[in-house]
């Protein structure tokens, strides 16, 4: 008897151990089990109903080991510019600087500025100019991107950019008040990356 | 609790995030090409009717829109 109290006090502990850190907790399961089983009990000639949680596709785990290909996620108000594409890199403009995302990258948020968003795959580069917005990296080898606009940077008018630029600089100098100085500096910077994106 | 981290100057200002990233993206919007400007900033239009309730009834509908001519 004491025999199994020390074997079962030594398994507790192993398992304390081993136990998984929160972020890599499995994928909530989509059906509450004991209520299928009442319903099945009440009502055996009907399926139990279905709920939005069972028509979408549980999160994939986080693989052993670093798959080859990042699996993207690109989402704007009005479209789905990239819905689960497998690429090799994409490159984010976060404001702490420009993020290169591989497989294998390490669980993360970042806020977007304006800037480039690259997406390589294989020799191709596609280049999107995004406003602003979030990207979270997941320790599944999975990016989502969130922008408010993208644009593909061959769309962008380089006269207006110009202009553009020369008007919110002109504005920055006569503006009275913090909102006004600041509303002319978010012009500085938006034209000023934009710039960038078409001459770089 | 409030932060005491460096906010980003337009949060100083007193803006939203929000309101930040619709500047943002109207300027974006703004900078483009024309058969692609015409098409984004028709999809940012808005336009709806609004009529107050008084005594039970829906007074004069107010007609608020981003095209001119409606």
């Amino acid at each position: 008897m004491f025999r199994r109290a020390s074997s079962l006090l030594a398994r507790s502990h192993f398992s304390a151990r081993t136990r998984s850190f929160s972020a890599d907790l499995p994928a909530a399961s989509s059906t509450d089990d004991a209520f299928v089983a009442a319903w099945k009990k009440m009502i055996p000639n009907i399926d139990p109903p279905k709920t939005p949680l069972s028509f979408m596709s549980p999160r994939p785990a986080t693989p052993s080991s670093i798959p080859s290909k990042l699996t993207v996620n690109f989402v704007l108000p009005y479209a789905s510019e990239l819905s689960a594409k497998e690429v090799d890199m994409v490159i984010i403009p976060a404001t702490t600087g420009q993020m290169g995302v591989l497989p294998g990258h390490v669980a993360t948020i970042a806020e977007l500025k304006p800037g480039v968003l690259s997406v390589h795959e294989g020799n191709d580069t596609k280049k999107y100019f995004v406003s602003s917005g979030f990207a979270f990296i997941h320790g599944n080898s999975y990016a989502d991107i969130i922008a408010v606009e993208a644009v593909p940077v061959e769309q962008i008018d380089t006269s207006q950019v110009q202009k553009g630029l020369a008007e919110f600089t002109q504005k920055l100098n006569s503006a009275s008040t913090d909102l006004e100085k600041a509303e002319a500096q978010i012009g500085i910077d938006v034209h000023s990356a934009l710039n960038a994106a078409i001459t770089g | 609790m409030a932060s005491n981290a460096a906010v980003p100057f337009w949060r100083a200002a007193g803006m939203t995030y929000i309101t930040y990233s619709n500047i943002c993206a109207n300027l974006v919007r703004n900078c483009l090409k024309d058969p692609y400007k015409t098409e984004v900033l028709s999809r940012e239009k808005v336009h709806f009717s609004i009529s107050k309730w008084a005594d039970g009834k829906p007074q004069k509908p107010i007609i608020r829109s981003d095209n001119p001519e409606a």
